[in-house]
């Protein structure tokens, strides 16, 4: 079926701006990938996932201008050890990175990758990505595999004993990052991935994630303080049986994130917990959408996504269980609350479920609200000022987000950023 | 202390006089204690006092020590000295309770120009005052007031009011909802903590929670004034005929 004109125009437009790198053994990923984008058309805003997030920014051929921001905080995890993995503007910054090696996990570039033919990356790249195409469509994911610039292969094979960090940083104003992961995660596997930064003026991310029987992996990202900057994520989770995903993701400020999590849980008795905590003001537009799977027994997932919005602020919330017949006992929680601080910011939520088995455990849950007058008052009256009762409260609001992260330091190294944001705006 | 004169309260929303023109002082040392018949206006009282929202002070004044309360925001107010016991604790999921004591303790602390307590000196404070509560480690972790069952809720209002050191407190029908140990633990915190230097106001319905809490003074308010002052016989009276009588006394 031909695309729509404007579609077809606009699609046309990115692609000439582009160009496939030289692929190796990923050539043949890449080409599927772009066959996948002619196919589907990048998004407009009559797309059904795209109503309430404006995609003309992240679809044009023209990088819109992103100054570069200057922090006056300690960069986020800087007091973690850790493997560090630098990405500047998008490339590679081997200078800045640590020596990529680690007991119980190999780390290898795309480039490096493309040259050697490492089975189970060239038969993840780009696959876990065409799954997730169905059934909702997410051409940047698929444009992403086809042009990405740079990114590496993680291969988990026993338990490393740091987290694997990657730290994006966005040096140039006008600059458009294609980034691409894939992370394998053997059986009995166990590490941790952080992600911070803001990577560019213009960001592409996708994150491919395959976890084996009884693997496990934690993720934590964070994303921001820089404003202008733009980004459109994607993580692709296979889950096998037993093995655990446990995702958060905290955002601050940004006049455009959209953050798709797409999960499939395959093997029996799989847990799978993403969360994400934002907060933001002025023309902050922040969009969670997640879609997890079921297709096997006793699967466990939960969506915590909490969102902190003033002086017009916007935050999209877009998830969505699907059980599929069959997979039985699935426990399901989803849960998107705003925090609105005026009258001005609003929320905008469409939790979906779709249930093809019949016994199965699932709810779900949409609030918007304002801070709880009486707990502001009996803080107040216990002597603690406006505005720093107001700040507690809206950690007490954030709290059961940031509790899905399961390393208390890390977890402390969060809410240290949301009180900071905070404390900048009282 | 606590000076309250011809103090008239309506509702900020609608034309409802609550407070008709209450006139109370409780010296610093003495328990005064308000009875009074259901929509007296008890608990407006205590909520204009505290500073809550939702009134409009149309005449008279409250001053504390020296401060009109009045005018006061109410973290200035409980900076000041002020107390309220509430009758229905606020639940607060994901700010733990000794988060929440020690941001308090600190802010009334800085708001009079005094040094912050340091995390060991808190720590050491609020596990012994916790342990004459018999409040656990347990309740002192979890979040401020969720799950807690009415009697540890009481119990732990109890705790901040023994850790703030107030000048002035006021008990909201700290009894509600307290079968009879519960109460006489939280009667003998309240009394582990008469001092004279500091003053009560206890509100209640009933008689028994003034068993424990032996008062100087009982007020009897009804209709948005107080009607009858007297000593803790007056409760007593109360106890045995309602307010029936005394009302009656009061209309002739």
């Amino acid at each position: 079926m031909a695309l729509p004109e404007q579609k077809q125009t606009a699609t046309e437009a990115r692609l000439s701006a582009l160009s496939l790198p030289e692929g190796g053994c990923l050539m043949a990923a890449r080409r599927a990938a772009l066959s996948r984008v002619q196919t589907m058309g990048l998004p407009t805003r009559r797309d059904e996932y795209w109503k309430y997030t404006r995609p003309d920014t992240l679809v044009d051929a023209a990088v819109p201008t992103a100054e570069v921001f200057v922090s006056d905080e300690a960069p986020m995890f800087d007091e973690f050890d850790r493997l560090k993995i630098v990405f500047v503007d998008g490339v590679f910054d081997a200078d800045a990175s640590d020596d990529l090696t680690l007991e119980g996990v190999s780390v290898e570039r795309l480039v490096e990758l493309a040259a050697k033919d490492i089975h189970w990356a060239t038969d993840l790249y780009g696959v876990l990505e065409a799954r997730g195409q169905t059934p909702v469509e997410r051409p940047l994911a698929a444009l992403n595999s086809a042009f990405a610039t740079d990114g590496v292969a993680i291969h988990v094979t026993g338990k490393p004993s740091k987290p694997i960090s990657f730290i994006y940083k966005h040096l140039d104003a006008n600059s458009d990052a294609i980034l691409h992961h894939v992370v394998r995660v053997d059986a009995g596997a166990e590490a941790t991935i952080l992600e911070n930064g803001p990577a560019a003026a213009r960001f592409n991310h996708v994150m491919e994630i395959d976890i084996a029987d009884t693997g496990t992996l934690h993720h934590v990202r964070a994303q921001g303080r820089d404003h202008e900057r733009r980004a459109a994520t994607h993580v692709f989770a296979r889950l096998g049986t037993e093995s655990v995903y446990k995702s958060f993701t905290l955002t601050v400020n940004g006049v455009l994130t959209r953050n798709d999590q797409v999960i499939e849980i395959t093997g029996d008795d799989a847990v799978a917990h993403v969360a994400g905590a934002c907060v933001g003001d002025g023309d902050f537009h922040h969009d969670d959408t997640v879609f997890i799977t079921h297709d096997a027994l006793n699967g466990e997932s939960r969506q915590v996504f909490k969102k902190v919005l003033r002086n017009g602020a916007t935050g999209v919330f877009q998830g969505k269980i699907l059980v599929k017949e069959g997979a039985q006992k699935t426990d399901g929680y989803q849960i998107s609350q705003s925090l609105l601080l005026d009258d001005d910011s609003q929320f905008l939520a469409k939790p979906e479920l779709e249930i093809y088995a019949d016994d199965v455990a699932c709810s779900h849950g949409s609030t918007s609200g304002a801070i709880d007058e009486e707990a502001l008052f009996y803080l107040r009256s216990r002597g603690v000022p406006v505005g720093e009762a107001t700040d507690l409260l809206t950690l007490s609001f954030l709290a059961e987000a940031v509790e899905e992260i399961e390393d208390d330091a890390i977890a402390d190294a969060i809410v240290n950023r949301l009180e900071g944001w905070m404390a900048r705006r009282r | 202390m606590l000076e309250i004169k011809n103090l008239h309260v309506k509702l900020e929303e609608e034309e409802k006089q609550i407070l008709k023109g209450v006139d109370l002082t409780v010296e610093a040392g003495k328990v005064h204690a308000i009875m009074g018949p259901n929509g007296a206006g008890k608990s407006t009282l205590s909520y204009v006092l505290s500073g809550r929202d939702g009134y409009e002070v149309t005449d008279g004044e409250a001053v504390l020590d020296g401060t009109d309360l009045l005018d006061a925001e109410p973290e200035e107010r409980a900076a000041a000295g002020l107390f309220l016991a509430f009758q229905y604790p606020v639940e607060i999921p994901g700010v733990g309770n000794m988060t929440f004591l020690r941001t308090a303790m600190n802010a009334q602390r800085k708001a009079r120009g005094e040094e912050e307590l340091s995390a060991g000196d808190f720590l050491k404070l609020v596990r012994e005052k916790a342990k004459s509560l018999k409040i656990d480690a347990d309740m002192l972790k979890r979040p401020v007031n969720v799950g807690f069952s009415g009697g540890e809720k009481k119990r732990n209002e109890i705790l901040q009011m023994a850790m703030l050191e107030p000048k002035m407190c006021i008990l909201d029908e700290t009894d509600s909802g307290l079968d009879v140990d519960a109460m006489k633990l939280v009667a003998e915190g309240v009394n582990a903590l008469r001092d004279e230097g500091r003053g009560f106001l206890v509100i209640t319905h009933y008689q028994r929670l003034l068993d424990h809490i032996k008062p100087d003074v009982v007020h009897i308010m009804a209709d948005g004034r107080i009607v009858k002052t007297g000593g803790p016989e007056l409760a007593l009276e109360v106890e045995n005929n309602g307010y029936a009588d005394i009302l009656a006394e009061v209309n002739a």
